[in-house]
């Protein structure tokens, strides 16, 4: 019964979900270095999911491609370079710090320091303690006196 | 016929937006209080034609009449009743008809709710918000429309999208609606604030409750969404830094910075200028996630540039009001005088740099956003920029705000004691450190989440310390619950929502801690994970209405004794041919037992995903408790309008002496 109930089942169209248990490297120390590896390569066609966490095909083929890579002895470095021959940068989800991304990386930075610069301008400009009132004409003093009372009379 | 009457209440009510677009605009110029005064049933009208437009697109859902294209398209008569209605606005068209009724409701309610507002102000406002009702009107009747009919009508429909059946359909759209167009009442009050040249502190009064509202529902739409990929995606993700979720993140950023810089404005009379800025930008940052969002432009750059109707639409009316506000700012910003001074140390320098670290923040979103697009326009190379970018970025920049956020609630406003803000502060950092060294010695393993976590401690505990040292000196029991009180609202309010950022950044350190195997195991086979022991104990099919079940009964157990049962499942949708993984999601304590089945195997083996995840409930509790502390604050009696009207008076006796 257990077994036409399988059978159906894997009639289904079937659904490649993240990881999977017989991805998984024999190696322990490997596998942790594929994972972190997979963590910052973008699945190529979804939005910005990395291929460890996308369901796509796609994204098992690629863990399925890094994995093999280590077992034949490239370092994290060499598998990231093979990968961004073959798909460019787009696939790395933190982009490499050149000429292209010079401003991506440095705005965030510079706003701040534009920011705080701009702010620092600002309060040299003008004097911090107000200016010392002078005290009011006689005119005035019977203006306000004759404000507050009105004031008062409407409460 | 109920499908032609709904259409034609969305042209009547183009038409109604049009004139009150105008009229009251006019009114205000010329100060001709008739045509002022026409600002408000208009905006009433306009919403209930709105309103009847939409019951007529809902009412062709839930009879699922298929002779309509979008209900053909996007519905099913066989799916629940709740996709039904919620699949009103799970598609293009829908969705921005559900956009326009929610602009309409913020005019109407800003008509209805303004009685102690000055006539001329609350006629430019009404003008203001009927222009971008009038050009998205435009936009869903020219290339959206939703009542488009279909002949020959067929007899099925094609079923919505399987994976947005889901009851957070029903709930995340409408939420960051509220949040993302309950901006445009402040970017209307700002555009008023400009047009006329009369801006104080009545006027930031005003925009208070509606800038906290906007933001309040922003914050639950942001947080619905989050939880809603985290039970969906099937690995516990619930934040991806994607354009979608950058796109309401960035008004939400900046709507957070108005929220600041008004309170100082309403108190101290200061940075008028900065904060009409700000107004606009939570705006167009709103509109900028409605291009993103609606255009295409995400896909693919040139996928846009083949079928660039909708996209160009949008894009205009984007360069129209952002263009238009900002040219606008310019040349009248000039005429609004700067107010209250201050020293560099106090409640409004805090505020201030509160200010310029959640606008970098903001500005750090948009170029990591925008950048990808901009660079594959200029030279055809594409990048990606994700997570570890913004983790690089973003992060850094959210630290220091999370230090000085109860510092800041310490300083007196004008001239503030940093050293004596320090000292009360003692408690607060000792307990963080605490926290840190003592969840660092006990969870082992990476240092971060314990940094991360004991600055959420101090952050918790910082919040309250304010509110703690207002109540401290009462006598007894009794007296002390009548000081707290007797403390404003807006007081518990900035408390409690401080506190829900502490909480939420509890959890996200958290995460650092979490355990996951994925595993092939036998049924009845025992699984640890975390401090439970997991155990798939069945495996049976189930019917649903419109697709069918594979479900995975399972029990978690805690030292041999069940504690929970839960029930993960692959969903297969018939319409669409189309497998859906249902998580199972079991909350212990602020932790979650979190579960996912990939596969079931001939040979009877179940693959799975199982994660347990210690505190990860208080990412979105905290957001929750952060709403509260919002709507806390709007309940405050001084944001009563009758009491802004006096504040107002006052105001300007004080202008004339």
């Amino acid at each position: 019964m257990r077994f036409v109930l399988a059978l159906c089942l894997s009639l289904l169209p079937s659904l490649a979900l993240a990881v999977q248990p017989g991805e998984i490297l024999a190696d322990p120390k490997m596998e942790a270095r594929a994972r972190d590896i997979s963590a910052e390569l973008r699945c190529l066609v979804c939005q910005n999911q990395s291929i460890d966490d996308s369901d796509a095909a796609l994204a098992r083929d690629l863990r399925l491609l890094v994995r093999e890579r280590l077992k034949a002895g490239d370092s994290d470095m060499q598998v990231r370079d093979y990968l961004v021959a073959r798909y460019g940068d787009f696939i790395l989800l933190k982009p490499p710090f050149k000429m292209e991304t010079l401003l991506l990386w440095l705005m965030p930075f510079a706003v701040l320091l534009a920011g705080a610069a701009a702010l620092i301008a600002f309060t040299r400009r003008r004097p911090v303690e107000p200016v010392a009132a002078q005290s009011l004409s006689d005119t005035e003093k019977n203006r306000l006196q004759a404000l507050l009372s009105a004031d008062g009379d409407k409460r | 016929m109920i499908v032609e009457i709904g259409h034609y209440a969305l042209v009547l009510a183009l038409a109604l937006a049009i004139v009150q677009g105008l009229a009251p605009l006019i009114g205000a110029i010329r100060r001709d209080a008739p045509l002022m005064a026409m600002a408000q049933p208009a905006a009433v009208m306009q919403f209930l034609l709105i309103g009847l437009s939409f019951a007529a697109l809902t009412h062709s859902y839930v009879t699922s009449d298929f002779s309509v294209v979008n209900v053909f398209e996007n519905s099913h008569s066989l799916k629940p009743m709740i996709y039904k209605i919620s699949g009103v606005w799970g598609n293009h068209e829908g969705s921005m008809l559900l956009w326009v009724l929610i602009l309409a409701l913020f005019g109407a309610t800003v008509a209805v709710f303004s009685r102690g507002m000055p006539d001329d102000l609350r006629a430019l406002v009404l003008a203001v918000q009927s222009w971008i009702s009038a050009a998205f009107l435009l936009f869903v009747l020219l290339t959206s429309n939703p009542f488009a009919r279909l002949n020959p009508a067929p007899l099925e429909g094609r079923d919505l999208n399987p994976l947005l059946q889901d009851p957070g359909l029903a709930i995340h759209p409408p939420l960051l609606y509220i949040g993302y167009v309950g901006f445009s009442i402040t970017f209307s009050f700002a555009a008023a604030a400009l047009i006329s040249g009369r801006i104080d502190a009545a006027w930031a009064r005003y925009i208070r409750p509606w800038t906290l509202g906007a933001w309040v529902f922003l914050t639950l739409g942001i947080a619905m969404g989050s939880y809603w990929a985290y039970y969906t995606l099937g690995w516990g993700g619930f934040w991806f830094w994607d354009p979608v979720e950058n796109a309401s993140l960035m008004p939400w950023l900046a709507g957070t910075a108005l929220l600041h810089s008004a309170a100082v404005m309403e108190k101290r009379d200061a940075l008028k200028i900065w904060t009409i800025f700000l107004a606009i930008l939570a705006f167009s940052l709103s509109l900028l996630g409605t291009f993103l969002v609606r255009s295409g432009v995400l896909t693919s750059v040139h996928s846009f540039a083949s079928d660039p109707q909708r996209g160009v639409f949008i894009l205009a009316i984007l360069v129209f009001f952002i263009g238009g506000s900002l040219a606008l700012f310019a040349f009248r910003a000039s005429a609004l005088k700067p107010g209250g001074i201050f020293a560099p140390v106090s409640r409004e320098g805090a505020l201030v740099l509160n200010n310029l670290l959640l606008t970098t923040s903001c500005a750090t979103v948009f170029i990591g956003t925008l950048y990808p697009l901009a660079l594959e326009a200029v030279t055809d190379e594409k990048i990606s920029v994700g997570a570890p970018f913004f983790n690089l970025t973003f992060g850094p920049l959210f630290i220091p705000i999370i230090l000085a956020m109860p510092i800041g609630q310490m300083l007196a406003w004008k001239r503030g004691d940093l050293l004596g803000a320090a000292q009360r502060l003692v408690l607060a950092c000792v307990l963080g450190v605490a926290g840190m060294v003592v969840l660092y010695a006990l969870r082992g393993g990476s240092v971060v989440p314990a940094i991360l976590a004991g600055l959420a401690v101090y952050l918790t505990i910082g919040s309250f310390t304010e509110i703690y040292g207002r109540v401290r000196g009462a006598k007894d029991a009794s007296s002390l619950v009548a000081r707290a009180l007797g403390l404003p609202r807006s007081a518990w309010g900035t408390a409690i929502a401080h506190a829900g950022v502490g909480l939420t950044l509890f959890g996200l350190a958290a995460t650092g801690w979490g355990v996951e195997r994925i595993v092939s195991a036998k049924i009845n086979e025992p699984i640890a994970v975390g401090p439970y022991e997991v155990v798939v104990t069945d495996i049976a099919p189930r019917d649903g209405s419109n697709y069918k079940d594979l479900v995975a009964h399972t029990q978690i157990r805690e030292g041999g004794r069940v504690v929970a049962e839960m029930d993960p499942s692959r969903r297969s949708f018939t319409t669409r041919t189309m497998v859906r993984t249902e998580a199972g999601i079991v909350t212990l304590g602020l932790g979650q037992v979190y579960m996912n089945i990939a596969d079931v195997r001939i040979d009877g083996a179940i693959d799975l995903r199982l994660y347990w995840k210690p505190y990860v409930a208080l990412i979105w509790l905290g957001a929750l408790v952060m709403s509260l502390g919002g709507l806390l604050s709007m309940a405050d009696r001084r944001l009563r309008i009758g009491i802004a009207k006096r504040a107002a008076t006052r105001v300007q006796t004080a202008a004339a002496e």
